[in-house]
Order: C-alpha cells, then sequence, then structure tokens
C-alpha cells in the first residue's frame, strides 16, 4: 500500500492533481445543489405570500 | 417516448425531462470515472521514461479537451440563442461557462503538477498551457461580462455574442501563441510529445474523458434547471414544480 | 430627398468626432502621455543597462500600446451613449457599421496615430537602432489600429455598465494576444537579424480581417446593449 501511496516517488505530484480535481468537481456539485436549495426555498416562500394576498384579496 | 426535440427547447417541459436525466449521468460518471482509474493505476504500465508521474496525463488531458469542447459547445449554444432567440440555449450557454472554466484551471493544475517532476519547473511557457491559461481569461471573460448586465436578455445576447468573438479568436491566439513559442523555443521546455502510448494508457485516458464528458452533462442539467427556475419563476408551471418539489424534497 | 451616402455619413462623423476631441485635446494628451509614462517606468523597474532595455523595449512598447488605447476605449461610446447621439445613430438610414467604423477611425487617430508617432522617441530611449525603429514604427501603425476596432466590442458590449473600464480590459486582453505577439515579435525579429517580414505581413492580415469583419459585430454588440 505505502508503495502505492508513494507512487515511484512522485506520490505528492499525483495525488496532489488528482487530489484537486477531486475536490473541485465535488465542490462544484455541492455549490449548484446548495444554489438550488436556497432556490426553492426562496421560490416556495414568494409563491406562498402570492396565494396568501390573493386569498385576502379574494375574501 | 416521442423526443420531439422541437417541444422539448421550451424551458417548462425540459425542466422534468432534464430531471429525469441527471441521476442516468451520474450513474455513468460514477462507472467510467471508477474503470478508468483503475485502467489507468492498476492495469496500465510503468513508463520506462517517465516512471508513474505520467499518470497524472489520465486527468490532465481529458480535463484539457473538455475545456476547449465546451467552450465550443457554448459558442454553439450562443449562436442558436442569437439565431434562433430560443431562451434555453441562452441558459445552457450559460449553465455551461463554470464547468468549463473548472476543467481549464484544472488543466493548468494538472498541467503545472506534471511539469514540475519532468521538468523541474512549476510554469512552462508551453504553448499549449500559455493558450489554456489565455482560455481560462476568456471564460473569466464571459462570466463577468454576465454578471455585470442587470437585464438578463441583454446579458445572454451580450456574453453571447462575446463567446462567439471568442470562438472565432481561439485558433488564431493558439496559432500564434505555437509560433511565439517556437520562435523562444531555446527559452522555454515545451512538453514535446505525450509519452508513446501502451493500449491501456490510451483507454484509461478515453474513459477518463468519457467519464469527464458524463460528469459535465450531469453537472450542467443540474445547473440550467436552475437557471430554469430563475428566469421563469412567475410562471406557474414554477409554482406546480416546487409545490411537488416542496412535497417530496 | 435623398438621403445621404453612407461614406459620406463615415467621413462627416469622423469629422464630428474630431471637432469635438479638438475642444478637448486633453483627453488626447492624456492617453499619450500614459503611454509615456508606462514606458519610461520600466527602465526604473527593470535595470538603466542598455543591454536589457534593448531586449525588452519592443515587449514594453507594445504592451504600453496596448494599455493605453484600452484605456481610451471608454471614450469611444460613453458620451454619445450618455447624450443619446448613440441612439440616433442607430436609428440612421445609413449601415450602422460604417458609422462604427467613422467612430473607430476617430478612435484611432485620436489615440493610435500619435502612439505611433511617438514611439521612435521612445525606441531611442530604449537604445533601439535604426532599423528596429523603422520596422517598430511600421508594426504599431498596423498594430494599433486593429487594437482599436477589436477594442471596440468590447466597449459596445460593456456600454454603459457600472465598472465597465475594468470590464473592458477582462474581455479585450485575450482578444490582443495575436497582434501583442506579432507586434513585439516583428521588432524583435528585425533586431536579431531573423527579417520581421513574417510579423509583418501576419499584422497585415490580422487588420484587414478585423477592418472587414469587426464592424458588423460591433454594430451588432451596440444593438444588444441599447435595444
Amino acid at each position: 500500500m505505502a508503495e502505492f501511496v508513494s507512487m515511484g516517488g512522485y506520490g505528492f505530484y499525483i495525488w496532489g492533481s488528482y487530489l484537486v480535481t477531486a475536490l473541485l468537481m465535488v465542490v462544484e456539485v455541492i455549490l449548484v445543489r446548495r444554489r438550488r436549495q436556497k432556490l426553492l426555498t426562496r421560490l416556495a416562500r414568494i409563491s406562498a405570500r402570492n396565494s396568501q394576498e390573493s386569498s385576502e384579496r379574494k375574501s | 417516448m416521442a423526443l420531439n426535440l422541437f417541444k422539448l427547447s421550451s424551458p417548462a417541459s425540459f425542466y422534468p425531462f432534464a430531471g429525469r436525466l441527471i441521476p442516468w449521468f451520474v450513474v455513468l460518471t460514477v462507472l467510467l470515472t471508477v474503470a478508468g482509474l483503475y485502467l489507468g493505476f492498476v492495469v496500465a504500465p510503468t513508463d520506462y521514461k517517465q516512471g508513474e508521474a505520467y499518470r497524472i496525463m489520465f486527468v490532465h488531458v481529458p480535463a484539457a479537451w473538455m475545456s476547449m469542447f465546451i467552450y465550443v459547445v457554448m459558442a454553439v449554444y450562443a449562436g442558436l440563442a442569437l439565431v434562433m432567440n430560443t431562451r434555453l440555449s441562452t441558459m445552457m450557454a450559460t449553465a455551461l461557462a463554470p464547468t468549463g472554466a473548472m476543467f481549464t484551471f484544472i488543466a493548468l493544475w494538472t498541467g503545472a503538477f506534471w511539469g514540475k517532476p519532468m521538468w523541474g519547473a512549476w510554469w512552462v511557457w508551453d504553448a499549449r498551457l500559455t493558450s489554456e491559461l489565455i482560455l481560462l481569461f476568456l471564460y473569466i471573460g464571459y462570466m463577468s461580462l454576465y454578471a455585470a448586465i442587470d437585464d438578463p436578455r441583454r446579458a445572454a445576447r451580450a456574453s453571447g455574442l462575446l463567446v462567439l468573438v471568442g470562438v472565432v479568436n481561439v485558433p488564431v491566439i493558439y496559432f500564434s501563441v505555437k509560433w511565439w513559442n517556437t520562435l523562444h523555443q531555446g527559452a522555454s521546455v515545451s512538453f514535446g510529445q505525450a509519452p508513446e502510448m501502451a493500449a491501456t494508457m490510451l483507454m484509461a485516458m478515453l474513459i477518463m474523458s468519457l467519464a469527464f464528458w458524463m460528469y459535465t452533462i450531469a453537472i450542467v442539467l443540474m445547473r440550467v434547471r436552475c437557471e430554469i427556475l430563475e428566469r421563469e419563476r412567475q410562471s406557474e408551471w414554477v409554482q406546480e414544480a416546487i409545490a411537488r418539489e416542496r412535497g417530496n424534497g | 430627398m435623398m438621403t445621404t451616402g453612407p461614406l459620406t455619413a463615415m467621413f462627416c462623423l469622423l469629422r464630428r468626432e474630431l471637432i469635438l476631441a479638438g475642444r478637448r485635446v486633453s483627453d488626447v494628451l492624456t492617453t499619450l502621455f500614459f503611454f509615456v509614462i508606462i514606458v519610461s517606468l520600466f527602465p526604473l523597474g527593470v535595470s538603466p543597462e542598455s543591454e536589457t532595455l534593448r531586449t525588452i523595449a519592443p515587449g514594453v512598447v507594445w504592451v504600453a500600446a496596448l494599455l493605453a488605447s484600452m484605456l481610451a476605449l471608454a471614450r469611444l461610446f460613453d458620451e454619445d451613449y450618455r447624450d443619446g447621439s448613440l441612439e440616433q445613430m442607430l436609428l440612421a438610414p445609413q449601415p450602422l457599421a460604417l458609422l462604427v467604423l467613422g467612430k473607430v477611425l476617430a478612435h484611432w487617430l485620436l489615440t493610435g496615430a500619435p502612439l505611433v508617432l511617438i514611439s521612435p522617441l521612445l525606441g531611442l530611449q530604449f537604445g533601439l537602432s535604426a532599423a528596429d525603429l523603422k520596422v517598430l514604427v511600421i508594426a504599431l501603425l498596423l498594430g494599433t489600429p486593429s487594437l482599436s476596432l477589436i477594442g471596440s466590442i468590447g466597449a459596445a458590449l460593456t456600454l454603459g455598465l457600472r465598472g465597465g473600464g475594468v470590464l473592458v480590459s477582462l474581455l479585450i486582453l485575450p482578444l490582443y494576444v495575436p497582434v501583442l505577439i506579432f507586434g513585439a515579435g516583428a521588432v524583435e525579429a528585425a533586431a536579431s537579424g531573423l527579417g520581421a517580414d513574417a510579423h509583418i505581413s501576419l499584422l497585415a492580415a490580422i487588420l484587414i480581417i478585423a477592418f472587414c469583419c469587426v464592424p458588423w459585430v460591433t454594430a451588432a454588440a451596440l444593438r444588444i446593449s441599447l435595444d
């Protein structure tokens, strides 16, 4: 296992690049999901308020 | 399922369609990545010249390809948007940009990490790396122009025009940088040819490229769904979508 | 009533720009002094020793020309946009691309041409020989118009945006790279005896392509920004 990690002495460079690649891709997914959640809550709140206003106007 | 392309161009019908597609692409991404890494690290032999360092190629080359490919796809969508004025294609172009910029950065980062052990320098003014850097500036220019304009319609059309101008310039930039690099050949070390490819090395790299491709489609579909929700929030189909989403969300 | 021909409209717009600039000469001079100051900063920053100055001279002059012409881009459309005359141009019967060409030509005459005229002086400051200076002037003469042309796209796209000045540089500098490489390369090739014909012809090619295509792109960009 140690030999695999050391990668013939180039371990730092190989895992350095793979780690950053994986990290960036995961971060990007998290960012998009968080953006989606915030968007849904905001739109839900807006639509709730709209329906609440329209019901007041009707009564 | 009649894949009627025209019907799909309306955001309302594209939104659920994209939603159904995303899981498939996520599964494909994971499978291909695992296969690619297994091939790349376990099966592929040690390169006699570069030892193990060449394995960075399995990430560096696909990322570089994707960064160039995404920019061209953005230009196609921008062209479609300017010609046919479809809202969805501008959203696709905008959704593609961050992923393209990320892949360009990954290509530069892994290029530097590959150059350090092989040529002793973090940054080599090689023609391809330099053009990749300029491509990153083009992406940043696109995204900052889109962010600087408040009215979404003008923002989409202006950045669409910019990416069209950019895509025409990319070959000219690459040619001039290559010309500049060969003129100063003495000053900088260029990457030279990719190492002779054993079959498994090539296979691993192609599989990783496919994996990056699937990843791009999945992430861009997710982001374009956010764009659609933001853009179409007044329309009532969005209200139902939210209600359904919140229901089982 | 016969509407004025497109070319006469272009030249009268050019004349208008020159008259306007004539009234405020300081604008023209600021770009010129900016160019001179930037170039003379480099010996202070790098080293006064003539050998290094001679090698960095083409690059320094060209980067300074790039920055100066980009700085002056803000003046291209902004005033007309603010006082509404840009809208009149859009509504004019003459093709907008030609009117844009007139404005870009005026912009070049006011910013590019002075740079070309003063560059031999700065070249001497860097110890360039007479032959290199000749190549420098020719290269700048061919390069600065395409800088103004390509820059007009950025100016049109970022019309009326807050922070537009910085944004233009972000959009346009990558597109300036070929002109910079061939321009600076021309002088360097001449200095090293390789001969600069290849670079000069490439610069001319870029200029011709830009001259033919860019006005339409800028017109489209103006329509997008102003619709």
